[in-house]
């Protein structure tokens, strides 16, 4: 295993560490300042994915594909919010995940009806395409380059929007005591949907980019949105330090997980037999983080304790 | 109001006189589609058991269908290709009886239920539902990145397992063996509602400190609800299978615990009940919404959003109204 390997593996897994950061951090807020689980985080995702291909097929411009997909899955958080999500606050975890849920296949089902079940593509722009050498004499694409230096700028900007600014204060002041920030007079229902189309936003961003790699089609959103969950319990739910944390441990051993396990493997018995063993053992090692995770600190790394 | 009595009559009628229309007007299929709903409600009834008794939300459950699943697929694929499981430290060959990939499949759900619940009882809430769900997504990558049973793509078994005095290709034989054990599990979890065992878990789930207070283990409690309900709804996994002849990652998969957590919610959370409707319901809709369009989740998921906003636990819920405690 070489060492450029291993670098690219690395930036690989960080690439990847920080688009889960983007739909995790979404989820957590969502969760720590309403108290709601969405399952229906993932078709965000999805609707973000779609609204930029639809956008770029029509324009040709990438940059108005991703200003369209902020804008479609923030439209479309906002309305969910307001005519459903809303009435579920008061409900049990239970009644959240039922709904949601509903919700995914509404959505899901919505989408094939419109786009037809055959995957889009979206291409990366000529500008961000091709590689780059890195020191070392590492290629590597500029477009996933891009990714890592967005996704970091991003949860830079969330980090001082919630320390820094008036909405970061009411969002943390809703995080701790709901009822007394509406006692001090915040419109809470406007926060609400405002944290909630926040979060679909970054999820509809994180589709996007994401889709440029990958194509887009219906169901996109729910393996991701399960690693994001995974992301969130890990770093504590409600904590945005914690998503990103999370988000890059994830990332990383779902990377390297593989190639690190086969090697080691190899070690000790023959290479099939490794090659097999390993990639098993590495396709449920976000898992077995996590559960050891929780085993270790039940209310994930940055939680508050109960 | 219809009484609760009354409702659940109805619906063990329906289960009886659906095959026997079904024999006489010579539809196989109507008996495949009911034996499906049968088999669905069995596993239902076993989350019922952790989820309306202990309050435990688990979202991998699916671990216990999928390894039930697997027991059956197993066993049957060493008997048909007669080879053996395991040589060393002693023979272990296939087997095509019922009964004992049953009891595997039995000893095998608890065994993973008790390690599984040890683990996740030790967070609860939101933590708890994603723990579970962790699990189940564990147990679906693990199947799908395994070669020797299939992988991907699955393990089909040429011939319906056999159980003495039936023959087991006969679609009403095969009914009428799922549905014993659907009657039974009913049974067994009406009396465990009411056993001491029952009264404590579900004060328990209503009051834990109380529990605690007064000398119980509620934790414990919990656990052993838990592999109960994860046994019931692994043997559910052995019929299924043996009703496909054919087992596959997505028994493991996270939307057929979210399914199996559906039948139970349509139907009305802890009612004795609720997941058999549950289930009838949500394959009913499947075939006739299926056949009118192919879009019919969205149907699915408009129904699903009406129960959750009205709150009036499930359909059992609507129609009987409260569960009455002395009932």
């Amino acid at each position: 295993m070489s060492i450029v390997l291993i670098a690219e593996q690395i930036l690989n897994g960080l690439q990847f560490g920080v688009m889960l950061f983007l739909m995790a951090a979404g989820l957590t807020l969502i969760f720590g300042v309403m108290g709601l689980i969405n399952l229906a985080h993932g078709s965000l995702y999805m609707i973000g994915a779609f609204a930029a291909a639809a956008v770029a097929s029509f324009t040709g411009s990438f940059i108005l594909a991703l200003i369209g997909a902020l804008t479609a899955a923030a439209i479309a958080g906002a309305m969910v919010e307001l005519l459903v999500i809303r009435r579920l606050y008061s409900k049990d975890h239970l009644d959240q995940v039922l709904a949601t849920f509903a919700l995914i296949l509404i959505f899901s089902e919505g989408t094939r009806w419109v786009f037809g079940s055959f995957p889009l593509f979206l291409d990366i722009p000529r500008y961000l395409s091709g590689s780059v050498e890195l020191p070392g004499s590492i290629q590597y694409p500029r477009y996933r380059l891009v990714l890592i230096a967005a996704g970091l700028l991003i949860a830079a900007g969330l980090g001082l929007l919630i320390t820094k600014t008036r909405l970061g204060i009411q969002i943390r002041a809703g995080e701790n005591d709901r009822e007394m920030i509406a006692a001090l007079g915040v419109d809470i229902s406007r926060l609400y949907t405002l944290v909630f189309a926040l979060g679909s936003a970054l999820a509809g961003l994180a589709g996007a980019l994401v889709g440029a790699i990958q194509s887009v089609q219906v169901g996109m959103g729910e393996p991701v949105l399960i690693l994001a969950f995974v992301v969130i319990v890990i770093g504590g739910i409600g904590s945005i330090k914690g998503a990103l944390i999370g988000a890059l441990l994830v990332g990383m051993t779902d990377t390297l997980g593989d190639i690190f396990l086969v090697e080691l493997l190899k070690l000790f018995t023959d290479p099939s037999t490794a090659t097999s063993i390993g990639s098993s053992i590495a396709s449920m090692a976000i898992y077995l983080l996590m559960g050891a995770v929780l085993v270790w600190r039940p209310s994930g790394l940055f939680g508050a304790s109960p | 109001m219809i009484n609760e009595k009354y409702f659940n009559s109805v619906i063990v009628l329906l289960l009886l006189l659906v095959p026997a229309w079904a024999t006489a007007s010579d539809e196989p299929f109507t008996i495949t589609l009911i034996t499906r709903a049968v088999v669905f409600s069995l596993a239902a009834v076993g989350l019922n058991i952790a989820l309306g008794l202990g309050g435990l939300v688990s979202l991998g459950h699916a671990v216990f269908f999928g390894l039930g699943g697997y027991a059956m697929g197993i066993l049957a694929f060493h008997a048909q290709t007669y080879s053996a499981l395991f040589e060393w430290p002693f023979l272990i060959e296939g087997t095509k009886s019922m009964p004992l990939i049953w009891l595997v499949a039995l000893i095998f759900c608890s065994i993973a239920a008790s390690l599984i619940g040890f683990l996740s009882l030790r967070t609860s809430g939101v933590y708890f539902i994603m723990i579970t769900l962790a699990f189940g997504q564990m147990f679906y990558f693990f199947s799908i990145s395994w070669p020797k049973y299939g992988g991907e793509d699955g393990l089909s078994i040429y011939v319906r397992n056999g159980f003495p005095g039936l023959n087991t290709l006969i679609p009403l034989h095969y009914y009428g063996l799922c549905l014993v054990m659907l009657f039974l599990a009913l049974w067994f979890s009406a009396r465990l509602k009411k056993s001491p065992f029952g009264l404590a878990l579900n004060a328990a789930r209503q009051s834990p400190e109380r529990v605690e207070t007064v000398g119980l283990n509620g934790k414990r409690l919990k656990l052993i609800a838990f592999v109960i309900s994860g046994a019931i709804t692994g043997l559910a996994g052995a019929l299924f299978a043996d009703l496909n002849r054919f087992v596959s990652p997505t028994m493991f998969s996270w939307q057929t615990s979210g399914e199996i957590m559906i039948f139970v919610i349509i139907g009305g959370v802890g009612r004795l009940f609720g997941p058999v409707t549950g289930a009838l319901v949500f394959v009913s809709l499947e075939h006739f919404l299926g056949g009118i369009n192919d879009y019919w989740h969205v149907y699915l998921g408009l129904f699903l959003l009406g129960i959750v906003l009205l709150g009036k636990g499930g359909l059992v819920g609507i129609l009987c109204g409260k569960e009455k405690i002395n009932a």
